[in-house]
């Protein structure tokens, strides 16, 4: 060993290189520091496509927030059958498909009007997407909260707890959500309604949002009780234990912040997939349905008519595989920018 | 330099792993053996170090003095205290008196909480309010730890692994602790700078008075840092002894192997001293050789060895208060003697 010298209270090695020195910035005053949030923020600033992808997903939000405003400074509602409700043949024509090229594109009716039922279909899509992105919202939110504590409550207690809970997001994951969602939803609603009984659209929404939530929560507690294993081994956990942290304070103190990376990744990859899971539900007729306006019921009737109304179809189907991408690249950037050793 | 009264006693101490296996119904299928039956003593403003090849169960005595491993038998107490089974509220008290340095730089401070916070943290978790706030006390801990204060507000990635363990150290002394626990904290970092940090813990501990164990692969970090040097085996201590005694004079065959592997840094006038290279890799903690645990890579070991184990004990020529653990102790003919400069502390 080599002895050591008399100087060990002077301030020695100069700045870690790792991140800092990839950024170009002057040297840091000593004062001026960046947490590791702040780091993944400029990152995700200097992502271009994240930027626009944020931007396209946050129109969405805008567009689904402020629907009833915009419907009304446009000047017509999702309901009212204006096609049927106008004489024969200045809409709609006999068969029931608009008059007009198009789908029935005007200055009345920007988006067209809707073949048979003539409802006006820009007012239809903004309520769809409200719809949509609420029952996607609040199950993304529902899910990430019981599997962060889940996955957090097995991970930090170990032992008993965490083989239980293992083997439940065992079953959970291997179960055939769709086919249980088409099988069951009518028993459910059995259960509350009778067989003559007009099941209200909340209702709906609400055992949508139930049963979406009991199938999704696994994956993300899987992937927090994994994360929560290997940090609870850290050592910086075992240094708040050596100076008498209580439980709680380790887990909201010490872990919590640095699960914040995978939450946020998990929940802006789950939500696009519960909008395609609702519209899918929609379609296959075990969630939302007619005349509740909804992304999915719009391309369940624009399934209908696609054959010799093609637009109707488009306008559904085309913003909802920009919502989704755009989501999605924005979840890329997300991880990305927080965790850019996972670069692919 | 054993104490009638000393800050940390340890007897018997040991902690087995259990192994768990099977399937659906999980049982307990064998144990690792990582400690077996520990005791020793630190005094106040002692050094003791603890010395071991890997995986010997050095870290897990650290973990059980600090009580973040729960001691399968034995007693450790603390200033007369049994603190062996105790829990979190009944150790708060003590929790500030004894604390703990760890290997690794990079996973022992919080990546996503500024130096402050992670210094300030035990001040906070204790309710202690020093005089002129907590954060002028961190800054005069920076101080201490040879770190600029005004780095307050940095994060851990801003610092390198030698910095690193500054502030580990700094948060180590917020609490001003009577004990602390330092777990190799060297082996991580570069050379250069393993003296730097040896020296900081020497100043503090001359400075403080502060009583260390301290962990260390190899003897020759110990030696410049401990008044008395615990070798362990395989969950063991084979000897234990004040500095001089174990470097000048080691009995127990392992100690001579390790003391053989210390790299020479002494006068050249002095004949090279004979290597000694164990054959063969540690057993396995599941499932030690009989008797004494060394056997199976002991040049001396003879039946008696594998059906008697060793106590620890002062054998015959050795100095009150060294203890070896063998039934053929070594004696100074046997191998040449290890080199020793008069003045250790002139060698560092
Ligand atoms: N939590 C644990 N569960 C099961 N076995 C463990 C655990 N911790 C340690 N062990 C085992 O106990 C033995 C001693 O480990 P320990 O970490 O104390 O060794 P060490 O002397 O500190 O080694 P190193 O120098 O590599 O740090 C090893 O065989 C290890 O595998
Ligand atoms: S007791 Fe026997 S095997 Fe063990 S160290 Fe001594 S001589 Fe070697
Ligand atoms: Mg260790």
């Amino acid at each position: 060993m080599t002895p050591p010298t008399p100087s060990a209270a002077a301030p020695l090695e100069v700045t870690d290189e790792t991140v800092e020195k990839s950024i170009t910035s002057p040297a840091p005053k000593a004062t001026e520091s960046r947490s590791p949030g702040q780091l993944a923020w400029r990152r995700f600033k200097r992502d271009r496509t994240g930027f626009t992808s944020a931007c396209i997903v946050i129109f969405f939000f805008v567009i689904a927030i402020t629907a009833p405003l915009i419907a009304k400074l446009y000047g017509k509602n999702p309901y009212t059958q204006y096609g049927q409700d106008a004489p024969i043949g200045t809409l709609l024509n006999d068969a029931g498909f608009p008059i007009k090229p198009n789908g029935g594109i005007d200055g009345d009716f920007w988006f067209g009007v809707e073949p048979s039922m003539g409802r006006d279909v820009f007012t239809f899509l903004l309520y769809g997407i409200r719809t949509s992105l609420m029952i996607a919202t609040v199950t993304t939110i529902l899910v990430t909260v019981i599997g962060v504590v889940v996955g957090i409550t097995a991970g930090y207690l170990g032992g008993r707890t965490d083989y239980f809970v293992s083997r439940v997001i065992d079953i959970v994951l291997s179960f055939p959500s769709t086919l249980f969602f088409i099988a069951f939803t009518p028993v459910v609603y059995g259960l509350f309604y009778a067989a003559d009984e007009e099941i209200p659209a909340w209702a709906r929404g609400v055992c949508l949002i139930v049963l979406l939530t009991a199938f999704g929560w696994a994956s993300i507690a899987r992937l927090l009780r994994g994360q929560v294993l290997a940090l609870r081994e850290r050592e910086f956990v075992e240094a708040a234990k050596v100076t008498g942290a209580s439980p709680a304070r380790i887990i909201f103190k010490e872990l919590l912040p640095n699960l914040w990376t995978p939450i946020l990744i998990q929940s802006t990859l789950a939500l696009p997939a519960f909008v395609t899971a609702e519209a899918g539900l929609a379609f296959l007729g075990v969630g939302i349905q007619d005349p509740t306006p909804d992304w999915g019921v719009m391309i369940q009737r624009g399934a209908q008519f696609y054959t010799d109304d093609i637009t109707f179809m488009i306008f559904p189907g085309v913003s909802m595989i920009i919502f989704v991408l755009a989501f999605n690249l924005l979840g890329d950037s997300v991880r990305d920018a927080l965790d850019p050793k996972s670069k692919r | 330099m054993s104490n009638a009264n000393p800050l940390l006693d340890v007897s018997g101490l040991t902690k087995h792993f259990p192994i768990k296996g099977g399937f659906p119904i999980r049982r307990t299928v064998g144990a690792v053996q990582a400690v077996d039956g520990l005791d020793f003593s630190v005094a106040e403003g002692e050094s003791l170090g603890l010395v071991g090849e890997s995986g010997c169960g050095k870290s897990t005595t650290g973990r059980l003095i600090t009580r973040l491993l729960e001691p399968t038998g034995g007693k450790i107490s603390y200033r007369g205290k049994d603190i062996t089974h105790a829990g979190r509220k009944q150790l708060a008290p003590i929790r500030s008196e004894i604390q703990m340095i760890f290997q690794d730089p990079y996973a022992s401070l919080n990546p996503r909480q500024t130096v402050g916070k992670i210094i300030s943290g035990p001040m906070e978790i204790n309710g202690i309010e020093p005089t002129g706030g907590r954060e002028k006390r961190v800054r005069e801990l920076l101080e201490i730890v040879g770190l600029n204060p005004e780095h307050y507000n940095r994060f851990p990635h801003e610092f390198s692994g030698g910095q690193r363990q500054r502030i580990g150290v700094a948060r180590a002394l917020a609490l001003e602790p009577k004990l602390i626990v330092a777990d190799e904290p060297v082996s991580a970092l570069d050379v250069s700078i393993q003296a730097q940090v040896v020296n900081l813990l020497q100043q503090v501990q001359k400075d403080l008075g502060i009583a260390f164990v301290f962990i260390a692969h190899d003897l020759a970090i110990v030696r410049h840092f401990s008044q008395r040097v615990a070798v362990m085996y395989l969950g063991k201590i084979v000897e234990i002894a004040d500095r001089d005694d174990l470097y000048g004079n080691p009995r127990h065959p392992y100690t001579r192997a390790l003391l053989s592997a210390v790299p020479e840094a002494t006068a050249d006038d002095v004949p090279a001293r004979e290597r000694i290279l164990l054959k063969g890799d540690v057993p396995s903690p599941i499932n030690p050789p009989s008797g004494c645990r060394f056997r199976t890579r002991c040049w001396k070991a003879t039946d008696k060895c594998a059906s008697e184990a060793p106590p620890l004990v002062q054998v015959e020529g050795n100095k009150p208060g060294h203890l070896t653990a063998c039934h053929y102790p070594e004696t100074d003919g046997t191998v040449p003697a290890p080199r020793l400069s008069k003045d250790p502390q002139a060698a560092a």
